[in-house]
């Protein structure tokens, strides 16, 4: 109300003056609330220019025509059961980090650490695998494996929470420091474990998950019915509730007797240990052996997914799959025209300039000169 | 000792690459933008460097034109990313964070695809210029010849961007910007011109050490690819050195030295350690960046903070 009020006045100022004041051709107001169709309409019409970019682009480096680039790109994700697994299994992977860091994100907490706490979250299953692989059932392993990487992953996430709650040490830069921390560890133990010192951990005998339908129906399965549980946390329970409270205002949040130190560690615990959980999915599901780049710099994808989806868990589904299929279809037009491997991280980062962007005009909108002027008459 | 001395004089080339990415990033959060694409900015430097090197290669033009020349485009290359990251940022008020990964993203990507399209073209010939840009020791059979050119460079820009900051009326109102963009407005400054100015000035500065790095530090064709883990280190150590570009000449000779560490600590200390301890040596520079970042929260002085607004968009009509 207050924005309308002071554009209204401002308005009236304008035309009382018009006549000696420059008045520029737009200004902007926020919006206050937009229909849902509309902001949908925005952001696909973002995609569609930024996909318009993407295949000139490709025209120009790799003399494709656009329908060809479109063509492949969908060819991708869909063109064959097979890369239609590899798509979901990919996205599910994704979707699982994306998950974790959001109730940290919907804090407000900036836990760009994902990186790092999947990575200690593989390497906790792989230590439990390559120690107590031989000594007990495969069952029993996999629920150890599952265990050690939970708590690994908390305790990655919590510390920079600690410090954070206790302290107001940055958390973006902490979290940072602490992939490579991660890194360094795995690099570390990969020393230690390969006898030749050739940090080649060959695939690991025990602790597989068992394959059910497809290699990568289970993963899919737990991811989704991770999703859920995040969602609902999210949004029925009071620790859900707490969390978004501290994330709008954390005065508002002290004032009604929120304890924010509890609820910052309790957030970050949770996201460390749903982190955990991805790397331990990697680990038991996928690859079965760890090396320091497992997660491949998927811990900031995920940002982008939980961002993207407005860190709605069941939305979150959509942008991860959106994500993934750029990025799948994207390297499979750099194998088709034979051109570099990092083609994908352009497109990728293009279409994300272009959603960015978009949400400016979701939230705001532009009030041009000539519309005011009629306005006010 | 000569392992010392030859330690320090690789140390403090290396240092120089965070120093640029530093003295850039300070530049960025003064006016109150948290830059996290400077990873990303400081990869495109290098790759448009040596690409406008590639393309004056057989030209026989005198060398310290060639260095000018690859200076201007990595500094060009590095303001058209500031330039974009300040239209998201400043104009559509959008995420910094999230820009900022996603400038990253595309960066790191786009100078993969770059570098391998000119080894791909035989135009890998950029090399040639690395005398140049190690000017004048390149003669030098030691670690002397890491200390070319552009290390004083960084040296002089880091000097002048602390001048500029805190002796100058254009540094005053930059500060204000950055802690308080509304009074700021209300006084008259030009919000929107400071913050892109000092944003797109400051991406051009981290853009030449993505350049130092490939053509004076490393001087191989593989060198694109270590420099993202560098500028992270970078960004870590504008908070490690308080803001203050002077302070960051030392602090990034340290994080040159504990970066090496790893490696070089075994040698000098004339100890064999195991040979796994070496990746955990090499966290050297992100532990002591963790233990700087907490017990600067800790003591949390006033003139020790990050300007009071970063990270958060302004928007005029806001209260």
């Amino acid at each position: 109300m207050k924005n309308n009020n002071s554009t209204a006045a401002a308005k009236k100022n304008n035309a009382a003056s018009s006549a000696h004041v420059h008045e520029p051709l737009f200004h902007v107001v926020k919006r206050d609330t937009i229909p849902i169709w509309k902001s949908m309409l925005i952001r696909v019409i973002a995609v569609a220019a930024a996909l318009f970019i993407c295949s000139l682009l490709s025209m120009i480096l790799i003399k494709a025509n656009p329908i060809e680039f479109l063509e492949t790109l969908v060819d991708a994700t869909l063109g064959s059961t097979r890369r239609l697994w590899k798509f979901s299994k990919d996205a599910a992977v994704l979707l699982c980090i994306a998950l974790a860091i959001t109730p940290a994100f919907k804090m407000r907490f900036w836990n760009i650490g994902a990186e790092g706490q999947v990575l200690i979250g593989a390497l906790a299953s792989v230590a439990c695998a390559f120690y107590l692989g031989n000594t007990m059932s495969n069952a029993a392993l996999l629920v150890i494996m599952f265990f050690a990487a939970v708590l690994a992953g908390a305790i990655w996430g919590g510390i920079p929470a600690v410090f954070k709650a206790k302290w107001g040490t940055n958390e973006t830069l902490f979290t940072l420091m602490m992939n490579y921390a991660a890194s360094g560890i795995v690099a570390y133990f990969l020393v230690k474990w390969t006898p030749s010192g050739s940090s080649v951990l060959g695939e690991l005998k025990t602790g597989h998950l068992p394959q059910i339908i497809h290699p990568y129906f289970l993963i899919i399965l737990a991811v989704i019915v991770i999703t859920f549980l995040v969602f609902i946390y999210q949004n029925f329970t009071k620790q859900g509730y707490e969390l978004s409270v501290v994330g709008e205002s954390e005065n508002t949040a002290r004032y009604i007797g929120i304890n924010v130190k509890k609820v910052i560690i309790r957030t970050m615990l949770i996201s460390g240990a749903i982190c955990g959980i991805a790397g331990f999915l990697i680990v038991a599901g996928l690859d079965h052996s760890i090396t320091e780049t497992t997660v491949g710099g998927r811990g900031f994808t995920a940002i982008m997914v939980s961002w993207l989806a407005k860190f709605n868990p069941l939305v979150m589904i959509l942008t991860a799959a959106f994500v993934t299929f750029l990025d799948q279809g994207a390297s499979q037009i750099s194998t088709a025209f034979n051109i570099d491997s990092s083609f994908p991280d352009m497109v990728v980062g293009i279409v994300l300039f272009f959603i960015i962007g978009c949400e400016f005009f979701i939230n705001y909108k532009l009030k041009f000169r000539s519309m005011t002027k009629k306005e006010v008459k | 000792m000569n392992v010392f001395i030859d330690y320090l004089l690789t140390a403090v080339p290396l240092g120089m690459t965070f120093l640029y990415g530093c003295v850039g990033e300070i530049l960025t959060e003064k006016a109150g933008h948290l830059n996290l694409g400077i990873p990303g900015i400081m990869c495109i430097g290098g790759a448009s460097g040596c690409l406008a090197l590639s393309c004056l290669n057989g030209l026989g033009l005198p060398a310290f034109l060639v260095v000018i020349i690859a200076l201007i485009a990595a500094f060009a290359g590095g303001m058209v990313m500031g330039a974009v990251y300040c239209f998201l940022t400043v104009t559509l008020k959008s995420n910094q964070n999230v820009t900022g990964l996603a400038m990253t993203t595309f960066g790191v990507g786009t100078t993969k695809f770059i570098m391998s399209g000119l080894a791909e073209n035989g135009g890998m010939g950029y090399l040639y210029a690395r005398d140049f840009f190690r000017y004048p020791f390149a003669e030098s059979t030691t670690s002397l010849k890491l200390c070319g050119v552009m290390v004083y460079l960084a040296v002089v820009i880091a000097l002048a961007a602390s001048f500029v900051l805190s002796r100058t009326r254009v540094g005053l109102h930059l500060r204000a910007v950055g802690e308080n963009p509304a009074t700021a407005d209300a006084v008259g400054i030009n919000v929107t011109k400071y913050k892109y100015v000092a944003t797109c000035i400051g991406s051009g500065i981290a853009a030449l050490g993505g350049l130092f790095y490939i053509m004076d530090y490393s001087g191989s064709y593989e060198a694109y690819k270590s420099i993202e883990a560098l500028g992270w280190l970078s960004v870590a150590l504008v908070i490690f050195t308080l803001w203050r570009p002077h302070i960051s000449i030392l602090g990034s000779v340290a994080f040159g030295i504990l970066y090496l560490a790893g490696s070089r600590l075994p040698t000098l200390l004339g100890i064999q350690f195991d040979m796994s301890m070496t990746p955990l040596l090499q966290l050297l520079p992100y532990i002591v960046t963790i233990i700087v970042l907490i017990v600067t929260s800790v003591r949390n002085k006033r003139e020790n903070q990050p300007p009071a607004s970063l990270g958060l968009p302004y928007f005029r009509e806001e209260r």
